[in-house]
């Protein structure tokens, strides 16, 4: 038997009335959550997408740094919330032995590669080790025995009157190769690039 | 159903009368000198009464005896109420939390500072925050011992699995608890465990960066980083658990406890007839009689 038609039907309709207003009504309803959800969402995920400020500090006349051992500076990477935002850099001249630049500095972060503690320059020995899963690294930086997994982090620098200025920092591949900045814990270099991209919140590579 | 008395109720509230009475409810004067009596006597039945005018206009009373009041099976012991402790505990956090608010600051410079004014200065602040503090690891403890007995009492079967499920997400939403938490104080501690936390979170492949950045609120520990783990830590976490604790508790009351496993279930001569008589139904199916028949024959043929 034929479905009895709704009241107002006329012949040919392919929607009925009803259909329309639960339709219609269902698109406003959910316009007015989109309005009030969608700003809440961006507003909450919007730093993933902001790039702050580079910014470079001066750390000491280039005198005052050798080639060979490391001096420990501390730098800001974010202003404003004290102490939290202040770091500790270890800084040297470039090494000619090293084959590096040696009117360039080099500044190493502290940041452990493998969950982010701090590193201590353990000047007898010439290596970094890291206090929290023992990871340790040599010289320049590269890994020599523990968990991490690659090097650790460097800082821009560059001189400027005679002062040598610590800018962003960024990460490096297993053969010192710069990349941009990787969280720890994170491999770089090869496919890893790929699984691990790199972050809009982070300055590009040098 | 006891009632609240006319007398308190202001006229305008007063239930109208109905047809065929002559409207003493709305407030026509009785007979003067037993009118002092009746208030008294009315006030006297006062609490009662509230709790009738209450119910008569809610219908609280079934669904709350019918909540409280439930059966439970034979063999339900103290292990099943390892899930009221560790909802007690999260009461306990949440109120301790509450208070704890009024003289916290989320903000990076001063968090640690309030931290310490809380704990030496503020009277009985040691006490509020030692509870706030110790409790969180009670309420871990318990959920997971709740969690072991609903596993090894094989109370997440069917129709229960939809509640193990909300219980998985409580335990979860437990943990953020704890380590949105420990970032608060803002010592060392504090500090180093959440820069170790965000980067375990870095390290998932592809989302993981951008989770780090997420909770972060950027590519460091940001100046928003600890109000972001704030609002999370007492808003938005806390919300999400109050509603998950209903729909908890709403599933345990809809579908019951279950027994222990090593109570068997009663077998009475009842049942094991039942299953007689379905077994000659079984055989005599062939025949394509009529079910009532198909019934006695069976009966007659077994007994």
């Amino acid at each position: 038997m034929e479905k009895a038609k709704p009241a107002g039907y006329f012949e040919g309709e392919t929607m009925t009335r009803r259909g329309v207003f639960t339709l219609g009504g269902q698109a406003v309803g959910g316009a007015a959550i989109a309005v009030v959800a969608l700003p809440l969402v961006a507003f909450s995920v919007a730093p993933i997408l902001d790039t702050p400020e580079e910014v470079w500090e001066k750390v000491g006349r280039t005198s005052e740094f050798t080639p060979d051992v490391y001096s420990p500076v501390i730098t800001t990477i974010r202003s404003g919330i004290g102490e939290a935002g202040k770091t500790t850099v270890y800084v040297r001249q470039g090494s000619e032995d090293l084959g590096e630049d040696t009117n360039g500095y080099i500044a190493v972060s502290t940041r452990c590669a493998h969950l982010g503690c701090p590193v201590r320059f353990v000047r007898a020995a010439g290596i970094f080790s890291c206090p929290c899963h023992g990871g340790a690294y040599d010289f320049e930086g590269k890994v020599i025995g523990g968990p991490p997994v690659r090097p650790l982090d460097r800082f821009q620098t560059r001189v400027v009157d005679g002062q040598v200025e610590v800018g962003p920092r960024y990460s490096v591949t297993g053969d010192l190769e710069p990349v941009r900045a990787r969280d720890p814990g994170e491999f770089t270099g090869g496919i890893w690039e790929y699984l691990y991209p790199p972050r809009p919140s982070t300055p590009p590579a040098p | 159903m006891p009632k609240f008395p006319d007398t308190l109720i202001p006229p305008p509230l007063r239930k109208p009368a109905k047809p065929g009475q002559n409207g003493h409810r709305n407030g026509a004067s009785t007979n003067g000198d037993d009118d002092k009596s009746v208030v008294v006597e009315k006030l006297k039945e006062a609490p009662v009464d509230l709790v009738g005018w209450v119910d008569e206009r809610t219908g609280a009373t079934p669904f709350l005896t019918g909540m409280l009041l439930r059966k439970v099976p034979k063999g339900t012991n103290w292990f099943y109420t390892l899930g009221s402790a560790t909802m007690f505990a999260f009461v306990v956090q949440a109120l301790t939390g509450v208070f704890l608010a009024m003289y916290y600051t989320p903000s990076p410079v001063e968090a640690y500072a309030s931290i310490t004014n809380i704990t030496n200065d503020v009277f009985m602040g040691e006490f509020v925050r030692g509870l706030h503090k110790w409790g969180s690891s009670v309420m871990i403890t318990l959920i997971f011992l709740h969690m072991g007995r609903v596993f090894f009492f094989g109370a997440y079967k069917y129709p229960r699995e939809l509640n193990w499920v909300i219980g998985v997400v409580l335990i979860v939403l437990t943990l953020v608890m704890g380590l949105t938490g420990y970032l608060l104080p803002f010592d060392q501690r504090s500090y180093w465990a959440t820069i170790v936390a965000m980067n375990i979170n870095g390290t998932g492949p592809i989302v993981g960066p951008y989770l780090a950045d997420f909770l972060r609120a950027g590519a460091e520990f940001e100046s928003t980083t600890l109000s972001r783990f704030y609002a999370l830590h007492m808003l938005l976490v806390p919300g999400a658990i109050i509603a998950l604790i209903g729909a908890h508790l709403y599933l345990v009351v809809k579908l019951g406890t279950t027994a222990p496993p090593w109570v068997r279930a009663e077998t009475k001569p009842k049942s094991l007839r039942t299953e007689k008589v379905k077994a000659g139904v079984g055989a005599r199916s062939g025949n394509g009689d009529g079910s009532s028949n198909g019934k006695h024959s069976g009966n007659g043929s077994d007994s």
